[in-house]
């Protein structure tokens, strides 16, 4: 097998020595690591991913691919970093994992210290990194230095899908697609609403004009606080109708009743955060992919704090019962990782029945 | 940390003696707990048929008792120390299947003890076939269609509705003790006369087939507020029909998909919601249909089981003594699991088989368990942990060399696959005529030997001779099935690694190709439940680092 060298870097002057065994080129972003242990191709479709290169800290990647693991029909990292990874169609799909990675045209690597990288991003915080297949280092290091960072970034436009209906019964739901996972819509839908989705720039005059029962916003690439355009229409909206927002879409809920956003050190992204519900201390293992979290001080008047992440007691649920508002700040679709939240999504669509 | 203030003294039971099935894993238990409820403040009263432990030695418990594990001990020792609890959970089957005798004699009740860690019907529900199938039933959870019968004529009609072949499980036995395959109606009158003769309580299940399944397992912890956290995925090389004590081990499960281990999870928490384990830990088997995506739950242990001490090195996560606080009453929220609990190395569990001690057995794998002791080892990679775990059970694979493969037919198109990868890794390959025909019809060169006592040399001939360096065989029924045996036994005798199924065959090859045998990278067990890495390992890990050093910290 021809092992192609590959070089993985971050902006703080780590280079670690890789093999390339997906798309040749080079690709930079903001180095993201994620510790599920399943659902590769999930995360990899996965539009919260755009503008990022998705680090495995899981030792071990791959189990075929196939489409029924889609969560959108691209690939959004530019870049996967493995450890190692198996090319095997397994029993997971039709087609061997880095073949599907190359065939989307994403530059993955493995061989790397993946536990190194995670350990210089949890240490380091957040930084941009870069994947090459053709750079040496200085010139990889150089471009990653002089890439954008994320912070201040829209990313919903480009991740945004196009305007469609879907389901056929129960009450219309308004979703404001910033980015949204296959598994989001058909989750809401199989809760028992009709969904008419909207792109990102979508007005409130334009979502009034459709009367609906309620409004979601979804997850999204980028920088929350950049998204102006949809906290705009989530705060004309606010208050008409009930409003269910999860990942970014909490975070817009939260700019759109006052309050502010901030940069988690390294992110949550993973299968398995405990989460506790502060009206029944009941624990929920979630799924949870974001950079940055709600800033819940000072609290605003109305509001209430449902949940926290049991790892670094960052926000993790809102409420505004008054204006019948609701978020989440994890993915209770799952996909990939455990179904236990499920129960939001029937609950919203009892909420506007 | 909350905690039970009504309990002052706790009386823990051991497993008595190490037997297959029952060894050194429920010393492990039984000590962790000990040292665990001391360290909290409760007395703790300790009985053990078996000195030879560490549990016994001076300093676990407040009173240890060297006393028969039995009804009559038991009462008396109760008698005289007037324990508020029971915890009978970290002893393996002989302590679970006490604390049920003890709590029918109305001994609990009559000294006032409190059952901890699982009560008698969660027990009831876990062991007794009939209760567990319905609990199962109510759940909306799938068993393996089965029989339960007292005689062998009950047993003859029970296999007109479940054909050919089955599994025997004798109740309330440990390790498959007097289980087997029956695959015609003789060998069933046989197996089914010896598993009446093992089960205390004259009771076999009779069991439809699920051989060649996926076989895993999930462990679990629960909390008095029915939060549950799954603490690791464990997925069983060889499949349903090779015991799990005896089968190669991975954790995490590797090849599961996102969707298929959500499944298992849901359903782990659906039966020990089921089963009525409250708080503390359990731990529940698995077989899935990988064609048909079958799920079937095959048991569930209300208990500490073989898994413990595999799972609490694995993940670092130290189950026995968070599993003996969240009985006393403390919650998940409050326990210390690792950040984000995300695998950081690829566990592998090899099973230690006798058969070099016992030249006449047959060293093949089945549903009644052989090992004797387990070897397991971490790596970054399943063919890394693989290789380590493979030569720490004394079976290292080879790297050069011949090896003899044969495959009844149902398995050839992977054991082509096998030899190809095998072949391209630049070790010769001999096979009796069927497999090497096969081999030879994908492009892959094999030598063919003779079956036993046909040709010269034949495959036991050049075994004995030191000719080869492995085998696989993979057993079927008749004729191949003796000729399989002198084969097994033979490299047995040669001391070499002798493998007996598709799957564990396939890891082997994977693991020979990868060419990391020999260059795996040492992991200090320390290093694992600390969270700490040590710098040797940040060095040895692989691809070299360029660039600026590490910051100091």
């Amino acid at each position: 097998m021809a092992r192609v060298r590959a070089l993985v870097a971050l902006e703080d002057g780590l280079v670690l020595e890789a093999r390339s065994v997906g798309a040749p080129g080079t690709r930079l972003g903001e180095m993201a690591f994620t510790t599920s242990m399943t659902g590769y191709q999930e995360a990899v479709t996965d539009p919260s991913y755009l503008g990022q290169l998705l680090v495995f800290a899981a030792p071990m990647i791959g189990n075929g691919a196939g489409p029924e693991q889609d969560e959108s029909d691209r690939a959004w990292p530019g870049a996967v970093v493995m450890r190692a990874s198996d090319n095997g169609i397994g029993t997971g799909g039709d087609i061997g994992w880095s073949d599907w990675l190359a065939d989307k045209d994403v530059v993955a690597v493995d061989g790397a210290d993946t536990r190194l990288l995670v350990r210089r991003l949890r240490d380091g915080g957040a930084m941009r990194g870069g994947v090459t297949t053709e750079l040496s280092a200085c010139d990889l290091l150089e471009a990653v230095r002089a890439h954008p960072k994320l912070d201040g970034r829209d990313l919903a436009r480009e991740a945004s899908g196009a305007r469609r209906s879907l389901g056929d019964s129960g009450p219309v739901v308004a979703a404001i697609d910033c980015g949204m996972k296959l598994s989001i819509a058909s989750g809401l839908v199989a809760a028992g609403c009709r969904l008419e989705v909207f792109p990102a720039g979508v007005s409130a005059v334009e979502i009034a004009a459709i009367d609906p029962a309620g409004v979601f916003i979804s997850n999204e690439p980028g920088d929350p606080a950049a998204v102006t355009t949809v906290i705009g229409t989530l705060r004309d909206v606010m208050g008409r109708m009930p409003m269910f927002g999860i990942c970014l879409g909490h975070q817009l809920i939260a700019q759109a009743l006052g309050m502010s956003t901030r940069r988690l050190p390294f992110g949550h992204r993973g299968a398995n955060h405990p989460v506790r519900r502060a009206h029944d201390a009941r624990v929920e293992i979630t799924v949870q992919n974001h950079g940055y979290a709600v800033d819940a001080d000072p609290l605003p008047e109305g509001v209430e704090i449902t949940r926290r992440s049991l790892f670094d007691g960052s926000v993790e649920g809102l409420a505004a019962p008054d204006l019948r508002v609701r978020s989440v700040q994890y993915h209770p679709e799952a996909r990939p990782g455990p179904r236990d939240a499920t129960y939001l999504f029937e609950g919203f669509v009892r909420e506007i029945c | 940390m909350p905690r039970r203030d009504d309990l002052e003294s706790i009386l823990v039971l051991g497993s008595g003696p190490i037997v297959i099935g029952q060894a050194g894993e429920f010393d492990y238990s039984g000590t962790q707990a000990c040292r665990a409820l001391r360290a909290d403040g409760y007395r703790v009263i300790l009985v053990n048929s078996n000195p030879a432990t560490i549990m016994t030695d001076p300093g676990v418990a407040d009173r240890t008792y060297v006393e028969p594990l039995d009804l009559r001990s038991l009462e008396a020792i109760i008698a005289k120390e007037r324990p508020h609890a029971l915890l009978p959970t970290l002893g393996g089957q002989t302590a679970l299947n006490l604390a049920v005798e003890l709590d029918r004699a109305g001994v609990l009740e009559r000294f006032g003890t409190e059952l901890i860690g699982a009560t008698a019907e969660a027990i009831h529900r876990a062991e007794d076939r009939d209760a567990f199938r319905e609990a199962m039933r109510q759940a909306g959870l799938e068993v393996p269609r089965s029989a339960v019968v007292t005689s062998v004529e009950e047993g003859r009609s029970a296999i007109d509705g479940l054909g050919l072949p089955v599994i025997l499980r004798p109740g309330f036995t440990l390790g498959g003790y007097g289980g087997g395959i029956a695959r015609s109606r003789e060998e069933l009158d046989q197996r089914l006369t010896g598993g009446l003769e093992a089960s205390p309580i004259s009771q076999v299940l009779i069991e439809e087939s699920v051989l060649g399944w996926g076989e895993f397992e999930l462990e679990v912890m629960r909390d008095r507020n029915d939060n549950a956290v799954i603490v690791c995925s464990i997925e069983n090389i060889d499949p349903m029909g090779i015991h799990t004590g005896d089968s190669v081990t991975v954790a995490p499960a590797m090849t599961l998909s996102d969707t298929e281990l959500q499944d298992l999870r849901d359903a782990t928490l659906a039966v020990v919601r089921a089963i009525g384990v409250e708080t503390g830990g359990a731990n529940v088997q698995f077989a899935l249909n990988r064609d048909t995506g079958r799920l079937l739950v095959i048991e569930a242990n209300p208990r500490a089981s073989r898994t413990v001490p595999f799972v609490a090195k694995a993940t670092g996560v130290p189950l026995v003594s968070h599993a003996v606080r969240l009985m006393l009453g403390a919650g998940l929220d409050e326990l210390d699991l690792p950040a984000r609990g995300a695998a950081r190395h690829v566990a592998v569990k090899e099973a230690v088989l006798p058969f070099d001690r016992f030249p006449d057995a047959d060293p093949m794998l089945g549903p009644e368990m052989r090992a004797t002791g387990e070897a397991m080892a971490l790596g970054g990679s399943v063919e890394e942990a693989f290789a380590k775990a493979q030569r720490g059970a004394g079976q290292e694979l080879p790297m050069a060399g011949t090896v003899f493969i044969s495959a009844r037919d149902r398995d050839k198109p992977r054991a082509v696959a096998v030899a190809g990868r095998l072949s391209r890794a630049g070790l010769g390959l001999c096979a009796t005529e069927g497999t090497a025909g096969a081999i030879r019809a994908a492009g892959v060169r094999v030598e063919t030997v003779g079956k036993l006592g046909e040709g010269s040399p034949d495959a036991v001939a050049l075994v004995d001779a030191g000719q080869i360096s492995m085998v696989v065989n993979m057993p079927s029924g008749g004729g191949a099935h003796t000729d399989g045996r002198a084969i097994r036994k033979a490299a047995v005798r040669a001391r070499i690694p002798c493998i007996t199924s598709i799957q564990a065959a396939e890891v082997a090859a994977s693991t020979i190709a990868s060419g990391v045998v020999g260059t795996e990278t040492p992991i200090a067990l320390q290093d694992i439940g600390s969270g700490v890495e040590s710098p040797r390992l940040r060095e040895a890990a692989g691809p070299r680092t360029l660039g600026m050093p590490e910051r100091a910290r």
